[in-house]
């Protein structure tokens, strides 16, 4: 394989599978919550961090791994009050949070509108050793807090009232999911962007939802389809000469089409559901 | 010594963001009772069971539970939640088991896998509603009688000394409701106290053994399931207006009407 022998392709790489495996992962109780789009906020937030990062000439993953968790506190604890203001409150934060990284980026060293671009939708040539080694921590904590508390995670997914009435720590449970979230969208910065980030936490649990019948299998299928995509949006990123985050994104929705008319096929043609 | 009811309130508002739905509210469910709320629809049913979970506030006035005060009990698995709840499929699919499982959280560790007497519990609950065959079953694919069995053996699997139900007769056609009251009878005959919201006994009239409605907030009745307190209960349903029980009346625990010979 031509492109392995690229230090910046094997970095890539490396964090495209990171960012596959836990993108899923955190993605399935966002979904099961219908919070598909939290992500997305969460992005526009994240992209302040990275400019304060780049205009103080510290990490800007570092730094932006700072301003998502705040952010994730904020919104969580916005959504917990229930007001009708939160509303008002989340769109202003994840507005502002896109504009003034847009802003302070223009006024960074360096920033450029490429440099934007990088961070907003994904380039393969950007992952830094340094950013390899935040990103594989993160991961390592994600699956370990998704599937150590993978239980409590679905209980409180698929009835917060049941969860709360059980005696389990829900309050406490939203903060982790949201900041678990944080974390899997700084991890998506070099490689799908802050803007793409929701994608791959969304599009392929709702792929592996159209061929299982269990949470378990969702996650499971999901993760396989998360790091496939990745990988091989990376790949053909390099071949195409395309940016790494549309390419995986538009795989994830091709693979979700392909297997939406395959199960669009009568039942007594299908195989069973896993 | 005479044990402590397991609910018990007392010159009790109960409510929201420090606003009552109910005030002056007592009574005592003890052990062993089979208890129906009952009352039209914004009488303030809900509210009361909801406090019993931690879900509303006490505004004023005392709830105790199993003895103590309800802001210091911690034991949510003696008491098990069946909400009303019309369907129980999420976005994601998730099989009977998985959903039953989960109801087991309340007593197990955080963080501790399951263990042989939690996995017995939960096949327990799953047999107890007749769901064994269908555990691996994607909950969206059964009946509403089904599902509803699930919600039930979902609250089962913490085995609870209480089991509290929200309306589970709603939506639910007549051959489940009466799977569902066979459900219930096993239980109560095994000494689990019920509370258990309704809009009409339906099949569930024979293990009642006593009627509490509400009205405007308000409990205007407290004892045996009677004649008279089933004919008021009938104009709940019809939405007339019986004027002579309107507002805060004193609770009609001794009518001296016709016992239907269904207390216990």
């Amino acid at each position: 394989m031509e492109l392995l022998q690229y230090d910046f392709m094997q970095r890539a790489l490396l964090a495209a599978l990171l960012v596959g495996l836990a993108a899923p992962l955190v993605g399935v109780f966002i979904v099961q919550r219908r919070l598909a789009l939290i992500g997305d906020g969460m992005g526009h937030i994240a992209l302040t961090g990275v400019a304060i990062g780049l205009l103080t000439g510290r990490s800007p993953v570092l730094v932006a791994l700072a301003a998502a968790i705040l952010g994730a506190v904020f919104v969580e604890t916005v959504r917990m009050r229930g007001r009708a203001s939160g509303d008002v409150a989340l769109a202003i934060i994840f507005y502002g949070g896109i504009a003034g990284g847009v802003v302070l980026i223009s006024k960074a060293p360096g920033g450029s509108a490429a440099t934007l671009n990088a961070y907003l939708f994904g380039a393969i040539t950007t992952t830094t050793a340094a950013d390899l080694a935040v990103f594989a921590v993160l991961a390592a904590v994600i699956l370990a807090v998704t599937i150590g508390l993978a239980r409590q995670l679905f209980a409180v997914a698929d009835d917060e009232d049941f969860a709360r009435a059980s005696g389990l720590p829900v309050a406490r449970l939203n903060l982790v999911l949201a900041v678990l979230t944080a974390a899997t969208v700084v991890m998506s910065m070099r490689i799908i962007g802050l803007l793409l980030i929701s994608a791959l936490m969304v599009i392929p649990v709702a792929t592996a939802i159209l061929v299982t019948r269990s949470f378990r299998a969702t996650m499971a299928v999901a993760v396989a389809i998360g790091v496939s995509v990745s990988v091989l949006g990376v790949v053909a990123s390099y071949s195409w000469d395309t940016p790494s985050g549309g390419t995986i994104v538009l795989l994830a929705i091709g693979l979700f089409a392909l297997l939406a008319a395959g199960t669009a096929i009568p039942p007594a043609l299908r195989r069973r559901r896993v | 010594m005479t044990e402590a009811p397991l609910i018990h309130l007392e010159a009790a508002a109960l409510g929201y963001d420090g606003t009552p739905v109910i005030s002056g509210i007592d009574l005592a469910v003890e052990r062993g009772a089979v208890l129906a709320l009952v009352g039209p629809n914004g009488s303030g049913k809900s509210t009361l069971v909801k406090a019993v979970l931690g879900l509303a506030e006490v505004v004023a006035g005392n709830l105790e539970l199993f003895g103590q005060p309800a802001g210091e009990f911690g034991d949510r698995g003696r008491i098990g939640y069946v909400p009303q709840r019309g369907a129980i499929a999420g976005v994601v699919p998730s099989t009977v088991h998985e959903v039953v499982s989960a109801g087991r959280l309340a007593r197990s560790r955080t963080l501790r896998p399951f263990r042989a007497a939690d996995r017995a519990a939960i096949t327990r609950a799953l047999d107890h509603v007749g769901l064994t065959d269908l555990s691996r079953a994607r909950v969206a694919t059964l009946s509403g009688g089904q599902q509803r069995r699930v919600l039930i053996a979902r609250a089962l699997a913490a085995e609870p000394e209480l089991l509290v139900l929200d309306e589970p007769l709603a939506g639910v056609d007549l051959s489940s409701q009466g799977q569902l009251a066979d459900v219930l009878r096993v239980l109560a005959e095994n000494g689990t106290t019920i509370v258990v919201v309704l809009h009409e006994l339906g099949p569930l009239r024979p293990l009642v053994t006593r009627i509490a409605r509400l009205r405007d907030g308000h409990l205007v009745y407290d004892g045996p399931v009677t004649a008279d307190v089933l004919a008021d209960l009938h104009e709940d349903e019809l939405g007339h207006h019986d004027h002579h029980h309107d507002g805060p009346a004193p609770h009609r625990t001794s009518p001296g009407s016709s016992d239907l010979g269904l207390t216990g």
